[in-house]
């Protein structure tokens, strides 16, 4: 498993990929953040949670700095102590919430395993 | 090309948790709004049905049609209008490509929602299944946005949570004034601050609900409007616009791009400005939602529009009304109804027909949001010179 970002021909990245960048360029390469260490750019903890997730579900916007560009990513954290301008680094999380609970289908093409953040 | 586009009628139904479904609350608003206007059924050329999830909620698809028959419109043409939450900015944007095209003489918009008979959890994640994969697999909702992004904007701009609960203080104060409102009760900002976390630092009370409700408004050129009445309003400026579906990639979590760029479209095509604009309804479906649309719409500084909160600047007898109506967050929020409700709002106003929650305008906005910002529409108004 891998969080794959999208480096476009301009040069900008994206986590999510897409199919061309905010200006229409091509995919270039992905680049793995898995691996990274990003920032804490705000944080909440969610006690409202649709079927299928946690609650409370503390939630994170991260920014990696990735040679010099940067690219952000949402997600869960491993701990509800999280502070804006904490580093944090993603942990592979077999199943985010419960498959199929929810409005999507378990085996249609939504991926439920991925990345939380914990802090370093 | 036709003349300029006149709002010739409108109606609403009592927002809130109703026994009816879908397709009789959209019959109760579109045959109360051709009522008012004094408009026959075989009058109407174009029906447009804004509503984002029917299908989702009751298994109830085709509702254009339905109420088309249900009207006694057949053959007008009928479409339904889906932009998520700003579905009904979406349909007053349509009716004006009707009518402007000269496609239509006479186009009815009719927008509605039935969610109260799912819990909140199950309307939760119909909502959140319009976020991107990436997101929604950590159980993200439009509220945890709301959180996310009113942690950064206090934390920005140095701005008060009271002046949050303000937000919502105000709304539901206006709410009392308006008998098809869900919540008629005032608060204080004790009980807001006070009030269960939702998403952290916002609480219950700055929430919309969940509702059950329609609007209508009755579109047609101002030339054929002049031969049913004086009382119509005058659309004079409509503007729409999308930002990213994945809500982390803009730049400045703090800016609403997609309310920029469709407010500027829409004040460019009135040849307006905001300081014309008298009147605003703004979609509140979170209360940073409110300040966040003030600054976007140009209506305050960026970082700003706490301050003109906190010192009375939005309330009924300030200097610019925001939400009279009692906003989503007072009034309600059935999806597809709350744009065409802000219409009718500013229409109500500026024909003078919004009783006790009447200002003096002869300018209003609408602007309504679908997601976090992620397609929005804007509407400007103005009373028959």
């Amino acid at each position: 498993m891998t969080m794959d970002a999208y480096r476009y021909e301009d040069g900008s990245i994206s986590y999510p990929g897409h199919p061309r960048s905010r200006d229409g360029a091509e995919p270039a390469e992905t680049i793995d953040l898995s691996e990274c260490t990003g920032e804490v750019i705000t944080w909440t903890t969610s006690t409202a949670t649709p079927p299928g997730v946690r609650t409370p579900n503390t939630l994170a916007i991260v920014e990696f700095d990735v040679d010099g560009e940067t690219v952000r990513a949402l997600g869960g954290t491993t701990t509800d102590d999280v502070e804006i301008g904490q580093t944090v680094t993603p942990v592979y999380v077999e199943e985010l919430r419960e498959a199929g609970v929810g409005i999507k289908p378990a085996d249609g093409p939504q991926e439920w395993d991925g990345y939380r953040f914990e802090p370093v | 090309m036709s003349d300029s586009v006149a709002v010739l009628g409108g109606s609403m139904t009592k927002f809130g948790q109703r026994d009816a479904w879908i397709c009789e609350l959209l019959a109760e608003a579109g045959s109360a709004c051709l009522a008012d206007a004094g408009v026959p059924p075989d009058a109407v050329d174009h029906l447009y049905v804004s509503n984002m999830a029917s299908g989702e909620f009751e298994g109830q698809t085709g509702v254009m049609n339905a109420l088309a028959h249900d009207l006694g419109l057949v053959p007008a043409y009928s479409q339904r209008v889906d932009q998520t939450s700003a579905s009904g900015g979406a349909g007053i944007y349509a009716a004006w490509q009707s009518i402007k095209s000269g496609a239509s003489d006479m186009t009815l918009l009719v927008g509605g929602e039935k969610m109260t008979h799912r819990s909140t959890a199950e309307s939760t994640d119909v909502i959140a299944s319009i976020t991107h994969p990436a997101e929604y697999k950590h159980g993200v909702t439009l509220p945890s946005f709301a959180g996310l992004t009113a942690r950064l904007y206090l934390e920005q701009f140095d701005a008060p949570r009271e002046s949050l609960a303000e937000v919502a203080v105000k709304n539901h104060e206006n709410g009392v004034r308006n008998e098809n409102a869900q919540f008629r009760t005032e608060i204080t900002v004790e009980e807001a601050l006070d009030s269960p976390i939702v998403a952290d630092p916002l609480r219950l009370y700055d929430f919309c609900p969940v509702t059950d409700g329609s609007a209508a408004l009755l579109f047609c050129p101002v030339a054929v409007a002049e031969e049913y009445t004086d009382d119509y309003a005058v659309l004079s400026g409509v503007g729409g616009a999308t930002d990213t579906h994945v809500v982390h990639e803009r730049d400045d979590p703090t800016t609403m791009n997609a309310v920029v760029d469709s407010s500027d479209r829409a004040f460019e095509m009135a040849g307006l400005e905001p300081d014309d604009i008298d009147v605003a309804e703004l979609h509140d479906m979170f209360t940073i939602l409110e300040f966040l649309q003030m600054e976007a719409v140009g209506f305050a500084e960026q970082g700003r529009a706490w301050e003109q909160a906190m010192d009375g600047w939005t309330r009924l007898d300030g200097d610019l009304p925001i939400n009279p109506s009692g906003g989503l967050k007072s009034k309600g929020h059935p999806l597809g109804a709350s744009g065409v409700a802000q219409g009718y709002e500013i229409y109500e106003q500026l024909v003078g027909e919004a009783g006790d929650r009447q200002v003096s305008a002869d300018a209003g906005l609408a602007c309504n949001v679908g997601g976090f910002g992620n397609c929005v529409t804007t509407a400007i108004m103005e009373a028959r010179q």
